[in-house]
């Protein structure tokens, strides 16, 4: 039942398709932007939940302009879900992980634990936003909204095994066309992502973490809470009050209701 | 070392009992199918009105708003997919409050819109273009040739306009004399 | 597009030359990956830079702006020398054996009949020769001196891989790499397609960059194949449409010449319009011209249409036999104030325009102007734009709010001439209204104020049919176009049932079959695929007569046979004597494949394809002339510029020169954002994906001068100059030209100044980038030479 969306780098044109689609079905509003010097934009995932990368270099005197979709990764190892006071992240029964708006109490500890930084924190609503996957057309029978606008065939939704299976042969392909560097990310990376990407390079080459593990702390909390599920209750209406303390202590928000980290997957050039 | 100040700073300041509630296990969601929201929504096809593909489109509205714009599965260039602006249909409809919604006329010299009726503009235009016709026309040129110009109008535009409305303009244009008549064809 | 979208899967090998699909064109790129991932077929990108069509590609390799002819000239020798070409197509589809008069010749830079007072041809001195019978002599073995194709290989020996790499700056071998793939594609059972757009266009040479594709195309026997052809890739929605219905000065409906002042009547026009030959095997389908004319004067004056009055004939504007009324030429008469009055629907001349200060104060001298848009655009504002003091401007103008694609009914013609039909979503916001009321009430508000006229000028205009109903019904119109049988009131099936004596009507003769008896077939909706080829027949409707490929007699050698049986939508079938045809023939499928073999071109009057043109302004062979600013001299021959090409009026056009301005700048677009930007700047998740304006240089030319990413610096000409933000990319490298290093830079024209966003942060600026380019266009056509033009970049303190 675990599905998975390829995104096959050789077949992106970049077309933003997916990023405006993500927009639309999600009816979540633009957020005000400039020119930093590429064609990215957004630069973070303050109100968005997916962009493109755009990652340019020069390898043996030839242009390389690698393209590279990122949103919540859906990790099988979910830092945010170990972190979660209220439970509010979960597993679904598609194996992509869904924040429980209703449980979500805006302590943004998923925010600063997550393995890629795709979490934003809405200000307005209070409460942590990102990536589903679109579950609710998932559980519909529908494909996700970005899979479906991808007009290439970059992004392919399926069955897990099949999307493997799809992206083992992409990466055959590519190397037959000369691209050596063509591999598989996300197969086993933080226990699995729900994203199979195909890149033509290392992940480097598209500022992609090469080695993305869930940081210490949320280990360290999931060790820690698993056993303290009793105090369950007390724990929620301290966390409340500890959450509005800790929250002044951050940094005030730039323009706009979002916040975030935005740390494995780096804004720039 | 993947902590980072930031994170530290958050350990340091959480309590011991800002505990989980219930389980950091990875328990499997309740699968109730999440509404959508294009439910019972009426759904229309039309055509993309950007670039010359020619990408078909399944709108949902309901009550008389648009809320959903996506790619036809069916049409055969497209099967569904779309580019960021046609995936962006949306923001053209009614939502939009920047829509011209009502008719405007600006006075000469004047720094300013000025709202007006339909019924106001068709007739001040149509006086206007009478008038230009008028003053302008040749009916025959130094060769003696009828020529039937109305040489002060010009008519430009449309390549987004439909093509029933391209040949009526076209048609118009003709009628009334004119030559200067071109169009993003051209550009 | 001779082809459609779908069939580029079926292709071997893609060029995309003067043109960033899938930047600009993206769902083209669903079916070109398709054809690498199941054909293996190869991709190339040529461009000025490294787009995102390059990233893509198989092949990249960089072109100066404006060196295109010198480019595919190269390809065109390339195939010639190594014996690349389809031999027998070549032979029996084109005009290659077609002997030239010895009044033809060419010598550095200019063909004979030069007339240098006038900067015209005579086009006269490049005739065939011709036989006792008035038919085009030949020599089917192609090697008299004289014939097409010996000239052709003469005229592009001089375009060998040296000269080629020093013009247009591109290295060598990555020349010679896309020569050799894409001629690859000459083999027999091979087909390679074109994709092109206004990187083709949009140069003093635009139409010979067209030309030139046509000739390397007919040599490597790619047209009229599945997989192959040229690909126009139009830019807008309905700019196929707005083409046919002809909204253009020099034509009316289908392709039909506008009268014109050597005209006088009817007669003399239909003799004028009417190509014809004494060739018995040349279709020569234009010759039918009488009844498409007639049949239109039908269509718009109805029952006062008739042969005493030569089909109201006299009723329609003539223009003065040989003036331009283009676009440039509209907005220098805007200028001079000879015009007085414009209606402007749907366009933004201020952003899309070239010269674009210039034509903003062409507005100003205007006494009226309407604008019909769905948002405010920056041209209806032009009157309190950047640098303008409202108080000096008496232009009135009126904006009048439009329904959007989703709140009216109606079709539009795609890129491939696909006519599809769509529907209501929901109602426009407000009062906007569809730009068919809109004209439906103007026109009627103005037949009233004619109402009672006796005088002659206004006849015209009173016997206009419009039976569209009290409420315009856009399916009346349509059926209008696809034509109507007056004796039965039946509407016709298709154009070959035009007549040219009155009895039938039809508004654009390209259009019939569209609308049929049978219903409206633009709006079918099934996708079925017999072929297997992508061919959908029953999806929507193609011109002409739903043929989905044109020319395609030439998918089959002479005896019918296809050239890759994998790729076959016609075959003859020899035992049942007819043609197992998949797509609609556009040829004559009732007699023998041979005598088809003959006219494979049948809208050409000699029947087949042109190698050698007789009619282009600037010569029968493409030729290399630079740009009209250009900081190099031609390498080819002493014409620098095109020597036909028309020069407008110095007053805010002047014409920079390489010492003031050293750069070259080209313009281009982006996906997220769409021509002038007043749709796509006021969707702000466009907006937020493209927010500003920008200009790419290499990271050489930022090094000289002293640039970093993200900077806001001043691009300067001779005309205007726009402030953008610096993108320093290696995606642009600096041209070996001649021995010397040119640096080109490049900016999207997409900004403007009005809108929620504008491209930078000043509300009085204008960040169109057509503040840079010039009223100076192409010798047939006089689209603007928008793609290349002196310029230069500098920091802002």
């Amino acid at each position: 039942m675990a599905k998975a969306i390829l995104v096959d780098t050789t077949k992106c044109t970049a077309c933003r398709a997916c990023q405006v689609a993500c927009k639309q079905w999600n009816q979540l509003p633009a957020t005000v932007t400039g020119f930093g010097g590429t064609y990215e934009n957004p630069p973070d995932f303050r109100g968005s939940y997916t962009r493109v990368l755009f990652s340019e270099s020069v390898k043996d005197g030839e242009v390389r302009w690698n393209f590279a979709k990122t949103q919540c990764m859906h990790c099988t190892d979910a830092a945010c879900a170990m972190v979660c006071p209220t439970g509010a992240i979960r597993k679904s029964e598609f194996g992509t992980t869904v924040i429980d708006a209703a449980k979500c109490i805006g302590c943004n500890y998923c925010i600063a634990n997550c393995t890629f930084g795709v979490i934003y924190f809405d200000r307005a609503l209070n409460r942590a936003r990102k990536c589903d996957m679109c579950y609710d057309r998932m559980s519909n029978g529908k494909t996700p909204a970005c899979a479906k606008a991808c007009l290439t065939g970059c992004l392919q939704f399926g069955e897990r095994s099949e999307i493997l299976a799809k992206a083992q042969a992409a990466v055959a392909a590519a190397k037959n066309r000369g691209l050596a560097g063509a591999q598989v990310y996300g197969q086993t990376e933080v226990g699995g992502l729900g994203w199979i990407y195909v890149l033509k390079d290392a992940p480097a080459a598209y500022r992609l973490p090469a080695a993305p593990e869930p940081p210490v702390t949320a280990r360290f909390w999931q060790a820690l809470f698993q056993p303290a599920r009793i105090v369950a209750g007390l724990a929620i209406l301290f966390g409340l009050w500890s959450n509005r303390k800790h929250s002044a202590d951050l940094a005030p928000a730039p323009e706009g209701t979002a916040t975030g980290a935005g740390r494995a997957i780096s804004a720039g050039k | 070392m993947k902590l980072s100040r930031r994170s530290f700073l958050k350990l340091s300041g959480m309590t011991v009992t800002a505990a989980a509630l219930t389980g950091l296990g990875f328990e499997v969601r309740q699968a109730a199918a999440a509404p959508l929201r294009t439910a019972n929504a009426q759904e229309t096809t039309t055509i993309c009105p950007y670039c010359g593909v020619g990408c078909g489109i399944v709108c949902h509205s309901v009550n008389g708003k648009v809320v959903n714009c996506e790619g036809d599965p069916d049409h055969p260039i497209n099967l569904g997919s779309l580019c960021s602006k046609g995936s962006a249909l949306y923001q053209l409809t009614s939502s939009n409050e920047r829509r011209l919604s009502k008719v405007k006329y600006r006075a000469p010299g004047s720094d300013r819109w000025e709202e007006k009726t339909w019924d106001w503009a068709i007739t001040e235009i149509a006086k206007r273009i009478q008038r230009t016709r008028d003053d302008s026309f040749v009916t025959t040129d130094a060769s003696g040739v009828t020529v039937n110009r109305a040489e002060a109008l010009a008519c430009m535009g449309g390549a987004a306009l439909d093509n029933e409305e391209c040949y009526a303009y076209s048609k118009f244009a003709r009628a009334l004399g004119v030559v200067w008549l071109d169009h993003q064809a051209r550009i | 597009m001779t082809n459609h979208w779908v069939d580029l899967r079926n292709t071997d090998c893609a060029l995309i030359l003067g043109a960033n699909a899938a930047e600009n064109h993206p769902m083209s790129f669903k079916w070109l990956l398709r054809a690498r991932e199941t054909r293996g077929a190869k991709i190339i990108s040529v461009d000025p830079r490294f787009t995102r069509t390059s990233a893509v590609s198989d092949l990249y390799a960089p072109l100066r702006p404006g060196t295109d002819i010198a480019f595919v000239g190269g390809m065109i020798n390339y195939a010639l020398e190594n014996r690349l070409y389809h031999e027998e197509y070549v032979r029996e589809y084109t005009n290659a054996s077609y002997i030239i008069s010895s009044a033809y010749s060419y010598e550095d830079g200019l063909f004979s009949g030069y007339d240098a007072a006038k900067r015209a041809y005579d086009k006269n001195q490049w005739a065939y020769e011709m036989d006792a019978a008035g038919i085009p002599r030949r020599d089917k073995t192609l090697s008299n001196p004289r014939c097409v194709f010996q000239l052709l290989k003469k005229h592009f020996a001089r375009y060998d891989a040296e000269t080629v790499s020093s013009i247009t700056g591109c290295p060598k071998d990555k020349f010679l790499a896309v020569a050799s793939a894409f001629g690859t594609t000459g083999a027999v059972d091979k087909a390679g397609t074109i994709l092109y757009a206004m990187g083709t266009t949009q140069h003093t040479v635009g139409t010979q960059n067209v030309r030139a594709f046509a000739v390397l195309q007919l040599l490597l026997g790619n047209i009229g194949r599945p997989g192959g052809g040229i690909q126009a890739m139009r830019g807008e929605s309905n700019v196929q449409g707005s083409t046919d219905a002809a909204l253009l000065f020099h034509l009316l409906p289908g392709y039909l010449k506008v009268p014109a002042s050597d005209m006088p009547d009817l007669a003399t026009y239909l003799d004028k319009t009417t190509p014809k030959t004494a060739d018995p095997d040349s279709v020569n389908y234009w010759k039918n011209t009488p009844k498409f004319t007639v049949s239109l004067l039908k269509a718009w004056f109805g029952e006062a249409a008739t042969a005493e009055n030569e089909f109201g004939y006299q009723w329609l504007p003539k223009v003065h036999a040989g003036r331009n009324h283009s676009h440039i030429a509209i907005f220098e008469a805007m200028y001079e104030g000879q015009i007085k009055g414009l209606i402007l629907m749907g366009q933004n001349p201020a952003v899309g325009g070239p010269n674009a200060n210039k034509e903003r104060k062409a507005l100003a001298r205007l006494d009226w102007m309407v604008a019909v848009d769905i948002f405010e655009t920056d041209t209806s504002v032009f009157w309190k734009g950047p640098g303008v003091d409202p108080k000096t401007i008496q232009t009135e103008v009126f904006l009048l709010p439009a329904a959007a694609s989703t709140e009216k009914e109606g079709s539009v013609s795609n890129s491939a001439r696909w006519m599809q039909w769509r529907y209501v979503a929901a109602p426009p916001p407000g009062e906007a209204k569809p730009d068919l009321d809109i004209i439906d009430m103007l026109y009627k508000k103005v037949k009233g104020l004619y109402a009672g006229s006796t005088d002659p000028k206004d006849q015209g205009l009173l016997s206009l049919t419009w039976d569209y109903g009290s409420h315009p019904d856009p399916h009346r119109v349509a059926k209008e176009m696809n034509g109507y049988d007056l004796v039965t009131g039946k509407l016709l099936v298709n154009f070959t049932k035009l007549m040219d004596d009155g009895a039938t009507s039809c508004g654009n003769w390209v259009y019939s079959g569209c609308y049929t008896g049978d219903g409206n077939m633009s709006a079918r909706r099934d996708a079925s695929d017999p072929s297997g080829l992508g061919i959908t027949p029953k999806w929507a409707w193609a011109w002409p007569v739903n043929r989905r490929t044109v020319y395609n007699r030439c998918s089959a050698d002479p005896k019918g046979q296809p050239w890759d049986p994998e790729r076959a939508p016609f075959r003859w079938d020899a035992a049942t004597g007819a043609w197992v045809s998949f797509d609609v023939p556009d040829f004559v499928a009732t007699v023998p494949p041979e005598k088809s073999a003959a006219s494979p071109f049948i809208m050409r009057v000699e029947g087949v394809g042109c190698l050698f043109s007789r009619e282009l302004n600037e010569g029968p062979f493409p030729e290399h002339y630079e740009p009209w600013e250009t900081p190099v001299a031609n390498g080819m021959s002493s014409q620098n510029i095109n020597p036909a090409v028309k020069f407008w009026g110095e007053a805010d056009n002047a014409k920079g020169d390489k010492a003031q301005y050293p750069l070259i700048g080209t313009t281009y677009r982006v996906t997220e954002h769409w021509q002038a930007g007043s749709m796509t700047r006021n969707c702000p998740w466009l907006a937020e994906a493209m927010p500003e304006m920008f200009v790419e240089l290499s990271p050489q030319l930022a090094q000289q001068k002293g640039i970093s990413s993200g900077e806001t610096v001043k691009v300067v000409g001779a005309r205007g100059e726009v402030l953008a933000k610096a993108c320093v990319t290696s995606r642009f490298a600096p041209f070996n030209v001649e021995g010397q290093t040119c640096h080109v830079i490049g900016l999207p024209w997409h900004f403007g100044y009005n809108g929620y966003v504008t491209g930078g942060p000043d509300k009085k600026r204008s960040y169109a980038a057509n503040q840079l380019t010039a009223h100076i266009g192409d010798a047939n056509t006089t689209i603007p030479e928008y793609k290349v033009f002196l310029c230069d970049l500098r920091k802002v303190t």
